[in-house]
């Protein structure tokens, strides 16, 4: 395996490690709101992790002359785009459902009030 | 001007989605692309009928790594307290209320976005120039609004 | 080892995270931790279409299907987030308005 193929496995892996945080951190949380804290962030970075992984999988030997590897480059550029649309699209979700909740009126789970 | 600006960035985007290069797909990409520049070239440059933002647009990529780098601090924190086995102890949810001194539209949702991808905070609410915000620890909320307001100021923020 | 092992344990991997996720869809409390579970493992699949992309040789073809399902699991959220805001309640499902 070359240098590319390692770098790509290890920030593929790192990309299933933090999304398995998210999935841990939303069973784990105590109330709805901490809950959006671990899906929103680990979200964002594993699917950046992963996707760019995959991306420069792609282009991996890339040979200017040949129309394939322009294709290759092409298809790279969609995932990256992919990711600047999660990191648009990820924020402004938790934030609708965070003031949808807010607004139903979901109480958040306070500290204080588990020491009483 | 700023039609023709709308119209090459759609055509970008339309080769760079489609991947056909013969005269019927680009024709038809073409059609679309100058449909779309006459009819809504107001909402990409919201607000900006002069095209002073291209020399905006390097202070906003100058902006991008610290966003990317606080995403990776809050990550490895919210790591470290989802794995913690007394997590309930560490963690001390609290509603704080602030106010910006941003007054572009533009800048203040990118505020709003920044903040939620940022170490343990999420924006709830946001009416006119107050931000409700749902921190995860006591440390979260204190360094609230901080340094991310003077870079967004910096990046967005036309004197 | 080769990358295709690679890529099928890293998709192994994504699909028992997905469900683990599923758990809080299924077990949520309000409809708006479903909403959010939903939201993961629309997250996580979308990063795995890409990837069974790459297993089956295919990979111009999973990335549209990705990018729609991104698009398609934005939109889940922003609908029925504005759906329950306007039932104003987020207990249970059986209730009818």
């Amino acid at each position: 395996m070359s240098i590319v193929s390692w770098v790509v496995a290890v920030l593929l892996f790192l990309g299933v490690f933090f999304f398995a945080i998210g999935a841990i951190g939303i069973l784990r949380f105590p109330d709805f709101y901490s809950r959006l804290h671990a899906a929103g962030k680990c979200d964002a970075l594993a699917s950046t992790l992963a996707l760019v992984a995959i991306a420069l999988f792609n282009v991996r030997d890339f040979d200017w002359t040949l129309f394939q590897s322009w294709d290759n480059l092409r298809v790279s550029l969609k995932i990256l785009l992919i990711i600047l649309f999660v990191y648009v699209a990820t924020p402004a979700a938790t934030h609708a459902i965070t003031k949808a909740a807010f607004i139903v009126g979901i109480e958040p789970w306070e500290k204080r009030k588990r020491n009483r | 001007m700023a039609r023709i600006v709308t119209f090459f960035i759609m055509l970008v985007f339309w080769v760079l989605i489609s991947g056909m290069f013969d005269a019927f797909h680009l024709g038809v990409g073409v059609i679309c692309c100058l449909l779309v520049a006459i009819f809504s070239h107001d909402l990409l440059f919201y607000g900006h009928p002069d095209l002073l933002w291209v020399r905006d647009i390097f202070k906003v990529l100058a902006y991008f790594p610290w966003l990317f780098y606080q995403i990776v601090l809050s990550s490895l924190e919210i790591t470290y307290i989802v794995l913690h086995p007394r997590m309930l102890e560490i963690i001390d949810p609290r509603l704080v209320r602030f106010r910006t001194r941003l007054r572009n539209t533009m800048a203040r949702v990118t505020l709003a976005q920044s903040i939620t991808l940022t170490p343990g905070t999420i924006t709830v609410n946001m009416s006119g120039n107050e931000f409700t915000v749902y921190a995860l620890t006591q440390k979260a909320a204190e360094g609230l609004p901080g340094e991310m307001e003077t870079r967004i100021a910096r990046a967005l923020e036309r004197e | 080892m080769t990358m295709d092992t690679v890529f099928l344990l890293a998709s192994l991997g994504l699909l028992v995270s997905t469900a683990l996720a599923l758990i809080r869809v299924v077990g949520g409390p309000t409809v708006l931790d479903r909403i959010v579970g939903v939201n993961v493992v629309g997250a996580q699949t979308t990063v795995l279409l890409v990837l069974i992309g790459f297993l089956f040789g295919n990979i111009s073809m999973f990335v549209d299907i990705a990018i729609a399902y991104a698009m398609l699991n934005f939109i889940l959220a922003i609908g029925v987030t504005k759906f329950f805001l306007r039932r104003k309640s987020a207990r249970g499902g059986s209730e009818e308005t």
